[in-house]
């Protein structure tokens, strides 16, 4: 069937780990995307500048700190996780309560700010950055050949969408996050720091994303307008999975990857825009996505 | 004279811009059951608010253990021992019995009801801990309410009409789980429309109006203020 279509299964394979790999980093930044709303009310228009700062920072410690992948890993998110706390504190608290397009306005703002000021510095063009050693090389799976770093990232996300899943839905504290999500005051006059805790969940939801970007690094090169390129898609993803879905987002990101893949193998013409075709399906059907809660 | 658990004196609060609260004097004393009577609108509900710190601005003087409230925000306040059971009960519809019975932390080492006590008082939360928190039935939910601020170490206890719109079988049942508590020594301040069932349980009535405590009366006097009771809340 598939030769009938001039399709080769090295194509569509190919196609399919490539809709994977898009589908992984989807589903961090959109699961990012729904903690953040889901706790502070706030669609974060910035998630995509701090993916991209997140590859940046990566880039800098190797450059100027010798420091390599895997401490990027761990670092880069941890710095603009405290970047993003930082934020929460000083700006985005003081929309507390407004309407979502205030909290809207102020992170698509700051997003401009931040690209334009990493545009004006580094120039538009990429900076290469290395796959780590460890990584390079592809598995020969007979049918295809898989290269390692892409194996790690399809994993690594999966892995990290999972626990975050888990801690927000199977612990004590991911018990206070949803408790605060339904009634903040409540849970603060039980006791808990409910300002520190959104605080906590920003900074969260954003060092995921910098995880994203040291992801993303080896393979899409590090470059000031790689976070706008890509939040578009992640944005179209949340609408259709919905906002405030942790499992949803998961989901969606990852489903809508292959999607996108699979039309790059059999409608190559419509591949950059099936996402949104589905977006504009599901506004129809489901305004509030296929897994949401009404806005 | 017994040092007063909590001393209210002069307390104001605001909501927006209206002014609810003008000036609330009264005081529970360690161990005792006090009720706020009082018609709708009389400011009881934002008392109580008012003294967990959740309302938006608060003047005056609310005393816990001493230690001044006003000020303070209301996870604070929370740790001072001070809980809020609230009238609309606040059952998370998102966690399951368990988790919101487990919910609010532990705000003192001692103090608190062990999980078999809370099921001696309300077996029917322990068949359904594992049910959604939005499942419940209306007195289930008011139990669990109540259930999960006794595990906590708070001594002291604010419960928002804890009969509203319930079935009498259940209400009794709150009535001996309340009784209970008093005998444990929880100190305890209720708010209650039903005041003929508040007088089985309460030592001493506050009647507020327009935002101010107007009368007050022990629980042996009931009988004798019945007529002026029967005009403040108009029934």
């Amino acid at each position: 069937m598939l030769l009938t279509l001039s399709i080769t299964p090295m194509q569509l394979y190919g196609q399919l780990l490539i809709g994977l790999i898009n589908g992984s980093f989807y589903a961090l930044l959109s699961m990012g995307l729904a903690v953040i709303f889901g706790m502070l009310n706030v669609v974060n228009f910035a998630h995509g500048a701090f993916y991209m700062v997140g590859a940046f920072v990566a880039y800098f410690l190797l450059q100027y700190g010798g420091m390599n992948y895997w401490a990027a890993l761990v670092l880069s998110p941890l710095i603009v996780g405290l970047l993003g706390a930082l934020v929460e504190r000083t700006i985005i608290r003081r929309l507390a309560g407004l309407d979502h397009l205030y909290g809207l306005l102020l992170t698509f703002g700051l997003a401009l700010v931040i690209e334009g000021l990493f545009q004006n510095e580094f120039g538009s063009s990429g900076k290469p950055y290395p796959t780590p050693p460890a990584l390079s090389g592809a598995y020969n799976l007979g049918f295809m050949f898989l290269p390692k770093y892409r194996a790690w990232v399809i994993v690594c996300s999966f892995v990290a969408c999972m626990a975050t899943w888990f801690a927000i839905e199977r612990t004590r504290l991911g018990a206070y996050l949803r408790a605060a999500t339904e009634n903040p005051s409540l849970v603060r006059a039980f006791g808990v720091n409910v300002p520190l805790m959104i605080t906590a969940t920003y900074g969260f939801g954003v060092a995921l994303a910098a995880f994203a970007g040291v992801l993303a690094a080896p393979i899409y090169q590090v470059r000031p307008g790689m976070g706008a390129d890509i939040i578009a898609v992640v944005f179209a993803v949340v609408v259709i999975g919905g906002m405030g879905s942790i499992l949803g987002s998961i989901l969606t990101g990852f489903t809508l990857g292959v999607i996108e893949g699979l039309t790059k193998v059999f409608y190559p013409e419509i591949s950059n825009t099936v996402v949104f075709v589905i977006m504009a399906i599901v506004l129809i059907i489901r305004p509030s996505g296929l897994f949401g809660r009404a806005i | 004279m017994i040092e007063a658990a909590l001393k209210v004196a002069g307390l104001e609060a605001w909501y927006d811009e209206s002014h609810i609260l003008h000036g609330v004097n009264f005081e529970v004393r360690p161990g005792e059951v006090v009720t706020l009577l009082g018609r709708n609108g009389a400011g009881k509900t934002t008392t109580l608010k008012s003294i967990m710190g959740i309302v938006g601005k608060r003047k005056g003087s609310a005393q816990y253990g001493g230690r001044e409230t006003v000020g303070l925000s209301s996870d604070r306040i929370a740790r001072l021992g001070v809980a809020l059971c609230p009238e609309e009960r606040g059952i998370f519809h998102s966690l399951s019995v368990r988790e919101n019975l487990m919910l609010p932390p532990r705000v003192a080492p001692t103090g608190g009801l062990t999980l078999d006590q809370i099921f001696t008082l309300f077996p029917n939360i322990k068949e359904r801990l594992s049910s959604g928190g939005g499942k419940l039935s209306g007195g289930e939910q008011q139990m669990l309410a109540i259930a999960r601020i006794l595990r906590t170490g708070a001594r002291f206890l604010m419960l928002d009409e804890p009969t509203e719109g319930l079935a009498p079988v259940i209400i009794q049942q709150i009535g001996r789980t309340i009784g209970e508590l008093k005998k444990a020594g929880f100190t305890i301040l209720l708010v209650e429309q039903n005041f003929r069932w508040a007088s089985t349980l309460a030592d001493r009535f506050y009647v507020m109006e327009h935002g101010r405590i107007i009368d007050a009366f022990a629980a042996k006097d009931l009988t004798a203020n019945m007529d002026k009771l029967h005009d403040y809340l108009g029934v």
